[in-house]
């Protein structure tokens, strides 16, 4: 059980950091907000709740990325994980340690972003629930992408590469603030490449009770393929 | 009985030869210093009998396993200080005792009078709810020795200890170090030659990568025909021939 201390030791050093909450937690229902004001005085059918949530919900989830890639590069940056290489723990200790934390905050983050929009009229009902449970395959994604990019990179770059690019791409290309529909052409073939406005398609499928094929299988495969690379990416970094 | 038994061991990195043919016995309960300037392939020892880096070639018994063929037995054994303050900067002092009894396999009642004992022994009783990355310079490597002995290892490796800490944190860290001779066996490196006078049974010095010379202070003096234990350190790590 030692994936369990070092979870659980994972989980304060997430928790005691005040911007990790906001961003984590307050950002997305402030955003979800704002938009949905807008809306009101100024219809767009982009941003009715049905549509806005569940892209609200995978913007948020880029900010677990950067969470995750935060909490290997600030590790790797000292000797605290060079002691910990010194200790009994696996491989698989270190890769559940690390992981298993955000998967509740991201159903936490999600768990908010409903609610509040319930508040402010979004139905709740099986489909939106549903909706909500296969965010966190979007979620497991963005956690392992933060995992591969903190094994890669030091704590300055992740704040660059995470910070900044991960939650621009995630914004222009998930399909969330404006339609890919109305851009088109290579950006719109670039953006259902890349996951993000995969996730967020998987999300407004399920609360629409439509089919979620392809974004499904997509969704699933990047998640996939992420939590592996992570795997094998911070193996060989305990090895060297 | 000897508690580490080194054969023939060596690390390559690209074209860089950190050490070379290294053969060292330290006997249980020894605390055994390691000189040598910079470069001289302290730290790759240090990596290597802890499991960190593989060695390129040769082996190390340690309480006789295998660091190459049973690394996992090994890190059992051990408790490792290494060269940087090596903390989780945002639990507090008593959080990060019980999680590192808790990654060696303690849990409960036993992590919590581990901590206790360590709390006491290293007296880090003032600042036990503080968080570590609210600490002085003196107070982290005295938390970080702490997480290296709250497993009750049987070989500690104190990699550079006291490096940066004043005169008064440094004596105190040597009373710490000194309680554990006979008990514990400990491999220290060191740039301070009057804290490796102070603490060690024996001293090796190395240089380049090898050995050169092993012995108690008063059989290095003998050695080298010096008077004291710096020149008798600068006359081994410039030129003395390999052990």
């Amino acid at each position: 059980m030692k994936w369990l201390v070092f979870a659980k030791r994972n989980t304060k050093e997430i928790l005691r950091d005040p911007l990790t909450l906001f961003f984590g937690l307050g950002f997305p229902v402030i955003l979800l907000l704002l938009l949905t004001m807008i809306q009101r005085n100024i219809p767009v059918a982009m941003f009715e709740l049905e549509q806005l949530t569940p892209g609200i919900v995978v913007f948020g989830y880029s900010f677990l990325c950067l969470f995750a890639a935060l909490l290997v590069s600030k590790d790797r940056g000292t000797s605290f994980l060079l002691r910990l290489f010194s200790s009994p723990m696996t491989a698989s200790d270190f890769i559940l340690g690390y992981l298993l934390p955000l998967l509740p905050m991201a159903a936490v983050q999600c768990l908010l972003t409903y609610l509040f929009a319930a508040l402010l009229g979004l139905q709740l009902t099986l489909h939106t629930l549903a909706s909500g449970a296969l965010s966190l395959l979007t979620a497991m994604m963005f956690i392992s992408l933060g995992l591969l990019l903190g094994s890669l990179l030091n704590d300055k770059q992740v704040g660059g590469i995470c910070g900044a690019l991960v939650t621009n791409l995630s914004a222009w290309l998930s399909g969330t603030w404006f339609s890919l529909e109305l851009v088109g052409g290579w950006f719109k073939k670039l953006a259902f490449v890349l996951p993000f406005a995969n996730g967020v398609e998987l999300g407004r499928g399920a609360i629409q009770g439509q089919s979620l094929t392809p974004w499904l299988w997509w969704c699933l495969a990047y998640a996939v393929a992420l939590t592996l690379a992570a795997i094998a990416v911070f193996r060989a970094r305990m090895k060297a | 009985m000897n508690a580490i038994e080194i054969r023939d061991l060596r690390k390559v990195y690209g074209d860089v030869t950190a050490v070379e043919a290294l053969e060292l016995d330290v006997r249980q309960g020894e605390l055994l210093a390691l000189l040598g300037v910079n470069g001289a392939g302290k730290t790759t020892t240090i990596k290597m009998l802890s499991c960190l880096t593989q060695p390129t070639a040769g082996d190390a018994l340690l309480l006789g396993r295998s660091i190459c063929r049973e690394p996992a037995q090994v890190k059992e054994l051990l408790g490792v200080s290494p060269q940087e303050t090596a903390i989780a900067p945002n639990l507090t002092v008593r959080e990060n005792l019980e999680f590192m009894a808790g990654v060696h396999g303690l849990t409960g009642g036993k992590a919590r009078a581990r901590t206790e004992e360590m709390l006491r022994t290293l007296g880090l009783e003032p600042v036990t709810r503080r968080k570590a990355k609210t600490l002085s310079g003196g107070w982290q490597r005295r938390l970080s020795i702490a997480l290296a002995l709250v497993s009750q290892p049987q070989i500690l490796f104190l990699d550079e200890p006291t490096l940066g800490l004043d005169v008064l944190a440094r004596r105190e860290l040597w009373k710490v170090v000194e309680s554990l001779k006979g008990r514990v066996t400990v491999i220290l490196t060191t740039h301070y030659l009057e804290e490796a006078e102070a603490l060690a049974d024996r001293i090796a010095v190395m240089a380049a990568g090898r050995l050169k010379a092993l012995g108690s202070v008063e059989e290095l003096l003998a050695q080298t025909g010096c008077k004291n234990l710096e020149d008798a350190f600068v006359a081994l790590a410039e030129g003395g021939a390999d052990q």
